[in-house]
């Protein structure tokens, strides 16, 4: 597998050479059965690209993304920051003259990703993910105090946003106490199930 | 308006409308009251999955959201205005209804009947088919206000939902039916980045910079968002000094029928929006 720039930094016009040689055919398959979508239809318009409003934080861009996986380029697919990046926005799909839908697609990848214990090029996306689905499991809802400084435990970064914690807090826009369901069994159940069948 | 009977609807805030931008709730059940809609919050809901829940696990996401479905009683209609709450119940409905034995498994799961036909309806739907100009001969309304309409995301969706009606310029039209004065630019769709806001700051500030720059040489005296999620990334994550209020559609709307004064949204804000609304004499 020889890789060369493959970080396209927004410029989607940089050379990629990928040598493709013994491509896992059945990942291609695999996500369409996630996503519904069938990945075959891209022709590689880059209208998804065009449109990416985050495509700079990204190291393929959308479209690249599909072509890995027609090329059967499981890992370079499961490694990418791209499907951690992606915030499933939907100005690609609607950009898309195939109608492809990107965010579920991206959804599929991610979920093999985590299945498969595959490296995550951005872990702080799933620590964030990760926390406020703790603080669902919590609460029944999202608190956002206690999310941002678990976030920032994890990370271990203090220091940024400080000062737009201070701003928010002085503004009443953070709640020191969450906003809680009543049946929280329910959403314990909930979360326990789901553990049971794989964790998220 | 006031004179037909009044219609009870159900209502989902979602986590953001309920904690962080409680002005925009506030401000949404007094203009829907007004126009004649009640609304009546959904018991014990629970926050729709956000962007992290699809985001992990496509399941979760879809059991999460389906469990407010049951909450819903049957026959009125559920109304929510946070874009992506309301994408995920549609989603949830859908998944209900498409994949066998699913409405059946969260029936038992839950031991409560879903109403496969509840109507889930968008703040926008809402107003699609209301008479704003009616209501503006009875209303201080907004003249005077120069806005560009924020978007975000929420007029572009997944492929399989895109037979659904879709409210492009919604905004601009009811806003200046109310005497407000739109004006062009080519933002109003460029997604605030959601949870890229935490993770990625940087990215995302230069994003919303970028906005907010548009939005002042476009010659607005504030943007108009239509999600409360949008609201946030806008107002924190904005490095400029000067820069423009944000206001939530509908706390605009709700200035527009006289109900902003008195009020402890417009304190709420990171950016005061209250020097520009006594300037155009909307509140006192």
């Amino acid at each position: 597998m020889n890789k060369r720039n493959h970080k396209n930094n927004g410029n989607l016009q940089r050379v990629m050479t990928i040598a493709a040689g013994n491509g896992d055919m059945g990942f291609v398959r695999e996500v369409e059965k996630r996503s519904g979508a069938d990945l075959s239809a891209c022709f590689h318009c880059r209208c998804c690209a065009g449109g990416c409003p985050f495509i700079e934080a990204m190291d393929y861009a959308p479209h690249g993304i599909i072509r890995l996986a027609q090329l059967g380029l499981r890992d370079e697919v499961l490694q990418s920051a791209t499907i951690w990046t992606c915030v499933g926005c939907h100005t690609c799909s609607i950009a898309c003259p195939m109608a492809i839908d990107m965010a579920a697609v991206m959804d599929a990848m991610r979920g093999i990703a985590l299945e498969t214990d595959a490296a995550i090029a951005e872990p702080d996306v799933l620590d964030f993910h990760r926390e406020v689905l703790r603080s669902i499991e919590r609460y029944g809802r999202t608190h956002k105090l206690e999310i941002m400084m678990r976030y920032k435990v994890k990370t271990r970064d203090w220091f940024t946003d400080m000062d737009v914690g201070l701003r928010m807090l002085a503004k009443r826009k953070l709640d020191l106490l969450p906003s809680k369901v009543k049946n929280t069994q329910d959403l314990k159940r909930m979360f326990r199930e789901t553990a049971e069948r794989g964790t998220p | 308006m006031s004179r037909s009977k009044r219609i009870p609807l159900s209502y989902f805030p979602g986590c953001s409308m309920a904690t962080t931008a409680k002005e925009n709730n506030r401000s949404l059940i007094e203009f829907c009251e007004r126009i004649g809609y009640d609304l009546i919050e959904v018991p014990d809901w629970n926050c729709c999955g956000s962007s992290s829940a699809h985001s992990v696990d496509a399941e979760l996401a879809q059991d999460l959201a389906a469990r407010n479905l049951t909450l819903a009683p049957k026959g009125r209609p559920l109304l929510a205005a946070c874009p992506n709450c309301m994408l995920r119940l549609r989603g949830a409905q859908r998944h209900l209804a498409e994949v066998p034995d699913a409405q059946q498994r969260c029936e038992a799961r839950w031991g409560r009947p879903v109403d496969p036909n509840l109507k889930l309806i968008h703040f926008f739907d809402l107003l699609a088919g209301a008479d704003m100009k009616g209501l503006n001969k009875t209303s201080p309304g907004l003249k005077g206000m120069k806005f560009v309409p924020y978007y975000g995301c929420m007029l572009a969706r997944p492929p399989a939902m895109r037979h659904e009606p879709n409210h492009h310029g919604l905004m601009e039209k009811i806003l200046s039916d109310l005497g407000a004065e739109p004006r062009r630019w080519g933002y109003g769709a460029r997604c605030c980045g959601t949870f890229l806001s935490v993770v990625r700051p940087d990215v995302v500030g230069a994003m919303v910079d970028a906005i907010f720059r548009n939005a002042a040489a476009a010659g607005a005296d504030c943007l108009v968002t239509a999600c409360a999620m949008c609201h946030m990334n806008l107002e924190v994550r904005s490095t400029l000094q000067n820069r423009i209020p944000v206001l939530h559609f509908s706390e605009a709307l709700a200035l527009a029928v006289g109900e902003g004064n008195g009020k402890d949204w417009f304190s709420r804000h990171l950016v005061d929006p209250r020097p520009l609304l006594r300037s155009a004499r909307l509140i006192a």
